[in-house]
């Protein structure tokens, strides 16, 4: 007689990867077992409407949206819930009591969804007018319900009106579930719910990190980034300023989703072209940064191993970790402040770019810093907050003036009437245009380590990584969290102590991944790494709170691809070999990285926040 | 109601002594024969439900007993609960015993806090004389000890899967069902939720046998029933009697001739009015967890109708849209019915709204608002009351 387990276990075993047929809308499919209806439907190509689903996230079942018919049942089952384990359900998606419940839904959402769309930084990708549209909804029985709360415009980066709120809920689950910060919850019950923040206080006084994944995965318009586009508007209007612009490497990979191109088209040089239209007096590359960033945080990290290894100095910590991301910066300073120096000191690109501009750049060119605004294209919502650090002062100005999403720069072509698809392409400016592979990949998850090995490597051996073509696979790839070691033999003389040294590192993406990561450096379990990646949001860069919507894992690998092979097209693909960079060594930073001069501008302290709020 | 049962007398031990006599797997085949369905409403068949949770996998098994008795109208698990813990505890006892669980908890709504001390009292006497706790009457095998876990005062807690996320110490909020509690419960495992009278009754079936449960009542509602009867009565009270009689004569029992309405199950039952005085009280017929409310002729039915809306709208956890929303708009609908005038198309607008609240909301509370909704709105039609 076999126990219940046996049993059990047995099912299970006939279960994995087995199909069963099941009936919908009268026609008859092959389903995995254990898929959702939701799944099989998509995969089949039958149009079921979602809220609150998301790729990204568990479901939750809340919206009801994707409520079907299952024969037998009496109650409308949710789609996204849903699983299908026994062959034969019949299963209908249209059913009169189906399109009767989904109308009801639609009503009472729209009827107390306060704000037009015309005004709304959502429309066009508003999951909800997408919906009401399908459904033909003309008038509502309801009277509309007024607007509940004040919009919050309290965050450095994240603007918040839930007067446009349906309560889906995938904000909270991916704060709580990809991001592990836990900033916002439903408060109240019943018609009273809502959204809010921790104990209901305004974002700006919350601990966030600004990340931006809200936004991302918000349906509606409730959530968007701080808008800067007037300011930016304003500075190009004014012919006393030169106004500068600074690109990240992922938003010229996403770009073009907001002009209908498909996931994953680079669109360098016609956004290039574009931005100039739009009439910024200079182009620039951040990988540029990101290549002088290699070299400092490079060096930064050969000079603690030698702290370590050589000089037995245990104040430098090990493993290090990057520091480009501002999201992570501010989850590490509010959630392991006792931890920050395990942080690089280097500062993000984005910052060691601004520094920059307004020193070396207004030297070289001669131009009056007060009169330069450097405004910075970013996928990312927290490089609003970084730019905003009170810290970053170290030109004598606001290093980084204004900070857009890849969002609001779209928005500002369409506005201009410029149509980027057909635009030329254009190349970046000197001295800041030219930029390595090295410094692209920067944008996915991996890619600071993978610039990283390519020049630590060299540098210490003499020799090129060795991997096929200098693509780093193990530092690839969309795995929450990754780990890896090379092997550091045949060193040159200078980095003698190292060899055969075996090189260990760390790459995670996401914060719940960087959360696993830290609790296992606490518990003494990551001892023998020397050196972590660490990107706030899924995918990295890439896949950013500034970033085009809809996103998901496809989506985050095709821009992932769009990076990678722009990377194996530049003639330059190691961040030491950027001849720019080793200019400005030669003629600014003269002291070389990690010098006097890099520490003043490239470099940065920390502030450990704890569950302090500011 | 002199040859009571239920409440009647009881030596504390009977239960468990009778239940440890026989392999667990018989025991839950005597609860299953006995036609025993749970108490709370829903009516879910008692030895179903412990048969899947003995044969879920995990050796961690949960009994919980679901005290929070939230339903207007519904006070009789404060009776069992003050009067016969023994009775209740056996019950939960002789359920560990069944589906091999080690832990129950009492979850006890926040507005019997009062209880809490006395409670705790006839569980240390019952650790003290070997009733709970490590190897029950001596049975080296059987270790099972019961916790008292309080409630905050939501209704919607009384829904299991909420009751359970609430013990978790989240948010009161019902679950993605399936997995249901008996494959994935408190803790993500199988977990018996039951009713506080239906524990009673095991307590009773292990004492008497499962025939004679089954021989009371109807096929289909098998055995005795605790019923909560408040309104236009002349004796309001607890009264036990058999599942399946009729409206007619429950009122008889309880003094209740002149009734022009009854509401049956509570804010989330139906509204019989005198012509369905014939009708049953059964799962098979129009179902309860306990509360009866009679209403005479004089009442006002709408505000009768209005107050259970704001009960609804108030306690709904607003996690599904059909019910944050939905009761709300009902609420507003039923308000402008008693202000005034409203156009037939309005009220079959609201009774569309209700039927799809029914069949799309996530949990009990949005889906059953339909029958008060329509039972009440019909009776307020016809006229039987003020």
């Amino acid at each position: 007689m076999k126990t219940n387990e046996e049993v059990r276990e047995q099912e299970e075993a006939r279960d994995v990867g087995t199909l069963v047929r099941v009936t919908i809308n009268g026609r008859e499919y092959r389903a995995r077992r254990g898929a959702t209806i939701l799944e099989i439907c998509q995969e089949n190509g039958i149009p079921v409407p979602t809220l609150c689903a998301h790729d990204d996230l568990t479901s939750a079942g809340v919206c009801r949206i994707c409520s079907v018919e299952i024969e037998g049942s009496w109650a409308l089952q949710t789609a996204c819930t849903m699983e299908v384990h026994d062959p034969g359900m019949v299963i209908n998606t249209h059913s009169p009591r189906v399109r009767q419940a989904r109308r009801a839904i639609l009503e009472l959402l729209l009827a107390e969804h306060c704000g037009d769309c015309y005004t709304c930084a959502a429309s066009g990708t508003c999951e909800l007018q997408e919906i009401a549209d399908d459904y033909g909804i003309r008038e509502l029985p309801y009277e509309r319900r007024e607007p509940r709360f004040e919009p919050d415009d309290t965050g450095p980066s994240i603007y918040r009106d839930m007067n446009k709120c349906i309560q889906c809920r995938r904000c909270i689950r991916t704060c709580d579930d990809i991001q592990s910060v836990g900033a916002l919850g439903v408060f109240a019950r019943g018609p009273e719910a809502h959204i809010s923040t921790f104990a209901d206080m305004p974002l700006g006084d919350v601990v966030c990190t600004n990340c931006g994944q809200c936004i991302t995965h918000c349906p509606t318009g409730a959530l968007r980034e701080v808008d800067h586009t007037p300011e930016v508007w304003k500075a190009l209007e004014d012919p006393d300023k030169h106004v500068v612009i600074q690109t990240a490497p992922a938003p010229r990979a996403a770009m073009g989703e907001c002009f209908d191109l498909p996931p994953g088209t680079s669109v360098t040089g016609r956004m290039n072209t574009a931005m100039r239209d739009l009439g910024f007096d200079r182009i620039f590359d951040t990988n540029f940064t990101a290549d002088l960033t290699i070299m400092e945080e490079g060096t930064e990290l050969l000079l603690r191993l030698k702290a370590a290894l050589v000089d037995g100095d245990t104040s430098m910590k090990l493993p290090q970790i990057t520091s480009c991301s501002p999201g992570w910066i501010k989850y590490m300073e509010h959630f392991y402040p006792d931890m920050l120096d395990h942080l690089s000191t280097c500062k993000s690109p984005q910052q060691m770019f601004g520094a920059l501009m307004k020193t070396y750049y207004a030297e070289e060119q001669g131009i009056d810093p007060e009169s330069i605004v450097t405004v910075s294209l970013m996928p990312c919502t927290a490089k609003k907050f970084e730019s905003d650090r009170p810290e970053m002062v170290d030109s004598g100005h606001k290093d980084v003036d204004y900070v857009l999403t890849t969002r609001e720069l779209a928005q500002m072509i369409r506005e201009a009437g410029i149509p980027l698809p057909i635009l030329e392409e254009t190349s970046f400016d000197e001295p800041f245009g030219d930029a390595s592979g090295a410094g692209l990949i920067f944008g996915a998850t991996g890619g600071v380590m993978e610039a990283a090995l390519r020049t630590a490597y060299e540098i210490v051996t003499g020799r090129e990584v060795p991997f096929d073509n200098l693509n780093i696979e193990p530092c690839r790839g969309l795995e929450g969290i990754k780990m890896a070691s090379v092997k550091l033999e045949g060193v040159v003389e200078e980095w003698s102590f190292l060899e055969g040294a075996e090189l260990k590192f760390a790459i995670a993406h996401g914060l719940a991944n960087a959360q696993t990561v830290m609790e296992m450096l606490r518990d003494g379990e990551l001892d023998d790494l020397h050196f972590i990646e660490i990107m706030a949001c899924p995918g990295g860069c890439l896949g950013g709170g500034g970033q085009p919507m809809p996103v998901n894992d496809e989506i985050r690998r095709a821009r992932a691809t769009a990076i990678y092979s722009e990377d194996e097209d530049l003639p330059l693909r190691k961040s030491h070999e950027n001849p720019h960079v080793a200019y400005v060594y030669e003629k600014f930073l003269t002291d070389g990285p990690c010098g006097h001069k890099s520490h003043d501008l490239l470099h940065t302290h920390y502030t450990p926040r704890g569950r302090e709020l500011k | 109601m002199g040859d009571r049962v239920i409440l009647g007398p009881y030596a504390p031990g009977t239960a468990v002594d009778a239940a440890l006599d026989q392999r667990r797997s018989d025991v839950v085949m005597t609860v299953r024969e006995s036609g025993l369905r749970g108490r709370g409403g829903a009516g879910f068949p008692t030895g179903t439900k412990w048969m899947l949770a003995a044969a879920a996998a995990g050796d961690e098994k949960y009994v919980i007993c679901n005290a929070d008795e939230g339903e207007p109208g519904t006070f009789k698990d404060r009776v069992l609960l003050q009067e016969y813990p023994d009775l209740v505890f056996d019950g939960m006892v002789t359920a560990g015993y069944a589906i091999g669980a080690k832990e129950g908890y009492v979850y006890l709504r926040a507005e019997y806090r009062y209880m809490l001390d006395a409670l705790e009292n006839v569980l240390e006497k019952m650790r003290s004389e070997g009733r709970l706790g490590n190897a029950i009457r001596g049975r080296e095998d059987f270790d099972f000890d019961i916790h008292i876990h309080l409630g905050s005062g939501a209704y919607v807690c009384g829904e299991e899967s909420a009751l359970i996320e609430s013990m978790e110490g989240r948010r009161g909020e019902p679950r993605i069902r399936p997995p249901f509690p008996v494959v994935a419960g408190y803790l993500n495992k199988p977990t018996v939720v039951n009713n506080v009278e239906t524990f009673a009754l095991v307590s009773r079936v292990m004492e008497h046998g499962a025939d004679w449960f089954r021989g009371i009542g109807t096929e289909e509602s098998a055995g005795l029933k605790l019923y909560s009867v408040s309104g236009d009565v002349q004796e309001p009270g607890v009264y036990e009697l058999p599942m399946g009689i009729t409206v007619n004569a429950l009122l008889e029992t309880v003094g209740g001739t002149d009734a022009a309405a009854v509401q049956i199950g509570g804010a989330s039952g139906t509204m019989v009015t005198r012509r369905e005085f014939d009708r049953k009280i059964a799962f098979e017929d129009i179902a309860t967890g306990g509360s009866i409310i009679v209403f005479g002729p004089e009442r006002n039915l709408l505000g009768v109708l209005e107050n259970f809306l704001e009960f609804f709208a108030e306690e709904s956890c607003g996690q599904c849209t059909p019910c944050r929303l939905g009761t709300m708009r009902l609420l507003e609908g039923v308000r402008d019915l008693q202000n005034g005038s409203v156009e037939p198309e309005r009220i079959d607008a609201l009774r569309n709204l209700a039927d799809s609240m029914a069949i799309s909301a996530k949990c009990g509370l949005g889906q059953s608002c339909n029958a008060p909704f329509g039972s009440i709105l019909d009776a307020h039609l016809e006229g039987v009351a003020r």
